[in-house]
């Protein structure tokens, strides 16, 4: 009987929290959730809502952007992956400059993903089994996407855990790190620009001002 | 970009570096030629803009998919043939029975190579190339270079590349139309399939010819530690 009650609550105890999985990213909370699971739970979700929007589905860029927003960027550490793409530069960069370069950079991201989000629709998702050690906090998420047509494409996420869930600092696309290519171009806008050179073309491409 | 169309430019550019990398000023340690590399970039942007990009997009508008992903295949499927080989001169016995495996079913079942049955099994490319094998027998990438039509390599990889080329087996028609128009669609069916990640470029880039530099020598770090490169020591810290 003790066994009985023992299972039932367990049952409601999964049944709750697959329920707390399923409600929106923006929610606090999955402080426990492996990095794994929460990448494939967020790139479902935005699989999922691109699949069954028609305005997405008809081309509707501002709603393309609307779902980055909202679903995919709060899981995003914008401010170490900035740092990272700085380098050595990030500490001579005053506190508000810091700011404005996130945001920007911000910015240019969320422009990239909805080009590529916008052509590429119709994908499944492999998850590679995780290596990670009890108490690691910065661990590689591995997936392979299976396109329509064209070979599948290896994406990887850098994910660092903070003090309430996991945030994705770098994504790494055919072994080509997002972070890491960034270092050469901002350190070439600074030593030709400075800090706020760097700041300036960062807004001109937000801007739609063609890169050289 | 374009790997297989080349020959020539890829020869000149490649004995080019190394006369030219001795005295060169020096940018950058991996792009010692930046400046030359530059130039050809730009003249790349022009070729490919008005003339390369247009065709591959036609290609795409004009001939329908099924038809392309046999084309892909058939390169792809005589690709895999070379991926064996360099896997053997590497000592990667498993890529090589991968490889050899995938070249055997698809030239069977796949008709030729025209289907890809060994991918829909789950059985993955493998990848390897000449100037992976080079790389893995302990030779230097060499300084990068910038190839109009072909796009960025390293002397050694460009040089992988002549290898190919020079091996065949398109090479071994004799009939010439015959030939460069093979070398032609093979050159059109890459450029088609870069034409979104080309897109992708032209958004996320402050400097193309620097995120190009950069996608494509991480990118060949990447395929030479197969898929597992060793973590680089990061400059912040």
């Amino acid at each position: 009987m003790a066994a009985l009650e023992r299972s039932a609550w367990r049952l409601a105890a999964v049944v709750l929290l697959a329920a707390a999985a399923s409600l929106p990213v923006a929610r606090p909370a999955h402080a426990e959730e492996a990095p794994d699971a929460m990448v494939r739970r967020v790139a479902q979700d935005v699989l999922a809502t691109i699949k069954a929007d028609p305005l997405i589905q008809a081309g509707n860029e501002a709603r393309i952007r609307e779902v980055i927003e909202t679903k995919l960027l709060p899981n995003f550490d914008f401010a170490r992956m900035t740092a990272l793409a700085m380098g050595r530069n990030w500490r001579n960069a005053t506190p508000e400059q810091q700011k404005r370069l996130t945001d920007e950079f911000r910015g240019l991201l969320v422009r990239t993903y909805s080009g590529a989000l916008n052509q590429y629709r119709n994908e499944t998702i492999e998850y590679k089994p995780l290596r990670m050690n009890p108490g690691d906090t910065d661990v590689l998420v591995r997936t392979l996407v299976q396109r329509s047509a064209g070979a599948p494409v290896q994406i990887d996420y850098g994910m660092e855990k903070k003090a309430d869930a996991w945030r994705c600092y770098d994504v790494v696309v055919a072994g080509v790190s997002l972070v890491t290519n960034y270092r050469d171009e901002f350190n070439e806008q600074i030593r030709n620009g400075g800090i706020d050179g760097l700041i300036r073309t960062l807004a001109d491409r937000n801007r739609g001002v063609a890169a050289k | 970009m374009i790997r297989r169309a080349t020959s020539s430019f890829t020869a000149l550019a490649a004995l080019a570096a190394t006369l030219v990398a001795g005295c060169a000023a020096v940018p950058s340690q991996v792009d010692p030629l930046e400046p030359m590399n530059r130039a050809m970039y730009e003249v790349h942007e022009v070729l490919d803009t008005n003339l390369v990009r247009p065709i591959a997009q036609g290609y795409v508008d004009i001939v329908p998919r099924p038809i392309r992903t046999s084309v892909s295949n058939v390169f792809n499927n005589i690709d895999d043939l070379f991926s064996a080989v360099n896997g053997l001169l590497q000592g990667k016995l498993d890529k090589f029975g991968n490889d050899m495996g995938r070249v055997i079913l698809n030239t069977g079942w796949g008709v030729g190579g025209l289907f890809d049955p060994a991918s829909e099994m789950g059985i993955e490319r493998g990848n390897e190339d000449f100037g992976q094998t080079f790389a893995v027998w302990g030779i230097g990438p060499g300084p990068y270079l910038f190839v109009p039509l072909f796009g960025p390599t390293t002397v050694r990889d460009g040089t992988g590349v002549l290898v190919r080329i020079a091996v065949g087996p398109v090479g071994w028609i004799p009939d010439v139309p015959l030939r460069n128009s093979l070398y032609g669609v093979g050159a059109v069916d890459l450029r088609a399939q870069a034409l979104a990640a080309s897109e992708i470029v032209d958004t996320a880039a402050l400097d193309r010819y620097l995120f190009m530099r950069n996608a494509y020598l991480q990118r060949r770090r990447y395929l030479i530690y197969d898929g597992a490169p060793p973590r680089e020591k990061e400059e912040d810290e």
